[in-house]
């Protein structure tokens, strides 16, 4: 088992080659590559603008390339271009094997029904047709992301900033998904809140050994939860390395800029 | 009837035709909406428009029109849709469901069996079951052609978190031909039953938005459900004031400011023919007594 284990680990989850994304004459994200293997967390920094959010649709398959490939080792173990998948197996795959993080939860919450049904939605889009169970895990899983069960039965919108960002993590994480996708999933929220999310955040990439990738502008947040980082600037990719290395000693004199616009504590 | 100035039944030839075209791909698949070119009728939308259209398109000479209300044959809309085809197509008209060819209906089912040479066309006001949930019309379009319903179950799952069980009562989704997730028209969930394997066909007119779909005869209709609650029709728990019947939808009517209330079969037709039978019930009235012969 740990054998197999090891096995699917030499080979990455996910393969980015050459990714071009261009609006007209603006490129928007030109030349990308890397892997990501399971388990990894892979921060993706910059400025506003720098084409870190296209970035992460071309990844996702939101958006078609202008140029490149994303394959993705599906949980079968065969690696597929996601270009080749169907829309089925596509938004299959979205609700299945992938999370999607979004920075405004209103966006991937269903903000009029309960949490409980958010939480159940997937599972029951994968064919689950048993109430009891689903709440069974909608409960348990509001537990894990440390929101009161007591709560299950009321829409989000009644709910918190930071508890509605930990619904959506709930939300994504019930169909137990090997890479999810974190759109600056911190924006918006106040430190100790933030700080409470990305303490729960890493317990859980942790413990599930999930891929994630993360867009961010927020280096803390870089240095916290990644153990890689891509720093972006003007859609290419300037520098990349281990999170501590390109932190502690950046290269580029843009990264350099970003690393000490942090102001000291 | 005198000649009339409009063409028979109303709608022109050619729009009958697209009508008719609309209704044949919804048998081909049943459960899909069909998108159609839903005309201007002389009546306001929310009275029928949709169902008044389909009824136009498959009228024939020979037909006779029977058209229900909330069961009923006396309301205001059947009446009127009762004469509007009467006059502008000649055709005779009944409120004896068995006698019927094609029967219009708003919100109910008849209680007495369909056969296989009559056509129930529903009024439906939101063809979208899941329309509520997801208010894109592109997201939902797309939900049914890969058979995304999750959706649906979301919808149950809220009622029974909510109130404890399954409270959809009308309008309840069923799944057609195991493919399509329907919206069988605010028909009570009492009538889903009705609808699986029916001999007769069922088509759905929707004219607001424009769409046409259909059952065909002898088609599989499930009601959604969870396995830990399943579907349960409702009724309420006493006899037909009037017919005694246990078995029937009914009305609940309240009779005065005290608390006064009588529940009664909401189809009239199968009431009174009941009541013609003999049977009665604990508020009917004197000349059924009479017939029945017992009474006092």
């Amino acid at each position: 088992m740990a054998d197999q284990d090891m096995l699917e680990n030499d080979q990455p989850l996910l393969v980015a080659e050459s990714l071009s994304k261009s609006y007209g004459r603006i490129a928007a994200c030109r030349d990308v590559s890397f892997s990501l293997y399971s388990g990894e967390v892979l921060a993706i920094v910059g400025e506003s603008g720098s084409g870190k959010s296209t970035l992460l649709q071309l990844l996702s398959g939101q958006l078609a390339a202008s140029g490149g490939h994303v394959s993705y080792r599906m949980r079968d173990g065969v690696t597929r271009d996601l270009a080749t998948l169907g829309e089925a197996e596509r938004r299959f795959l979205f609700r299945t094997d992938w999370g999607f993080v979004h920075q405004d939860p209103a966006q991937g919450l269903r903000m009029a029904v309960s949490a409980g049904a958010n939480v159940g939605e997937r599972l029951m889009a994968v064919g689950w047709n048993h109430y009891g169970r689903i709440r069974e895990t909608a409960s348990d899983w509001l537990g894990r992301v440390e929101i009161d069960v007591a709560r299950i039965d009321d829409a989000p919108r009644t709910y918190s900033g930071g508890m509605r960002q930990r619904l959506q993590i709930a939300r994504n994480l019930v169909t137990e998904p090997r890479l999810v996708f974190m759109d600056e999933p911190t924006g918006g929220l106040d430190v100790s809140v933030q700080a409470r999310l990305l303490d729960l955040l890493r317990s859980l990439v942790a413990e599930l050994n999930l891929a994630v990738i993360i867009v961010t502008h927020d280096l803390a947040v870089a240095r916290l939860l990644s153990h890689r980082v891509m720093v972006m600037k003007g859609g290419r990719v300037i520098e990349t390395g281990l999170t501590d290395q390109v932190l502690d000693d950046p290269r580029e004199p843009y990264t350099q800029l970003l690393v000490s616009s942090i102001l000291p504590p | 009837m005198n000649a009339p100035a409009y063409n028979f039944a109303y709608l022109d030839e050619q729009t009958k035709r697209m009508i008719r075209r609309a209704i044949l791909k919804a048998i081909a698949i049943p459960g899909y909406q069909v998108p159609f070119a839903s005309r201007e009728m002389p009546m306001p939308y929310g009275w029928g428009t949709g169902g008044v259209q389909v009824t136009a398109a498959i009228l024939g000479p020979q037909d006779v029109l029977k058209v229900i209300d909330q069961g009923s044959d006396d309301t205001t809309n059947a009446i009127s849709i009762r004469k509007f085809f009467a006059k502008t197509a000649g055709i005779a008209t009944t409120t004896t469901t068995v006698d019927a060819t094609v029967i219009q209906t708003r919100h109910r089912i008849p209680e007495t069996s369909l056969h296989a040479n009559q056509v129930l066309v529903y009024q439906v006001p939101i063809p979208e079951p899941l329309r509520f949930l997801e208010p894109r019309e592109t997201e939902t379009r797309r939900m049914h052609a890969l058979a995304e319903y999750g959706l649906m179950h979301v919808k149950l799952y809220e009622d029974i978190a909510r109130f404890g069980h399954i409270a959809t009562a009308y309008a309840y989704p069923v799944k057609v031909n195991a493919r399509y997730v329907m919206d069988p028209s605010p028909t009570p969930k009492f009538d889903n039953p009705k609808m699986d394997n029916s001999p007769a066909l069922q088509l759905f007119g929707a004219g607001r938005e424009k769409r046409i779909y259909a059952i065909p005869p002898y088609t599989k209709v499930v009601s959604l459900d969870f396995e830990d609650h399943p579907f349960e029709p409702y009724r309420f728990n006493a006899p037909c004031a009037l017919c005694a019947a246990e078995n029937s939808y009914l009305d609940e009517i309240v009779t005065d400011d005290k608390g006064g209330r009588m529940f009664v079969c909401s189809d009239t037709d199968y009431c009174e023919g009941r009541q013609a039978a003999g049977h009665h019930g604990s508020l009917s009235a004197a000349p059924y007594k009479e017939k029945a012969g017992s009474h006092g």
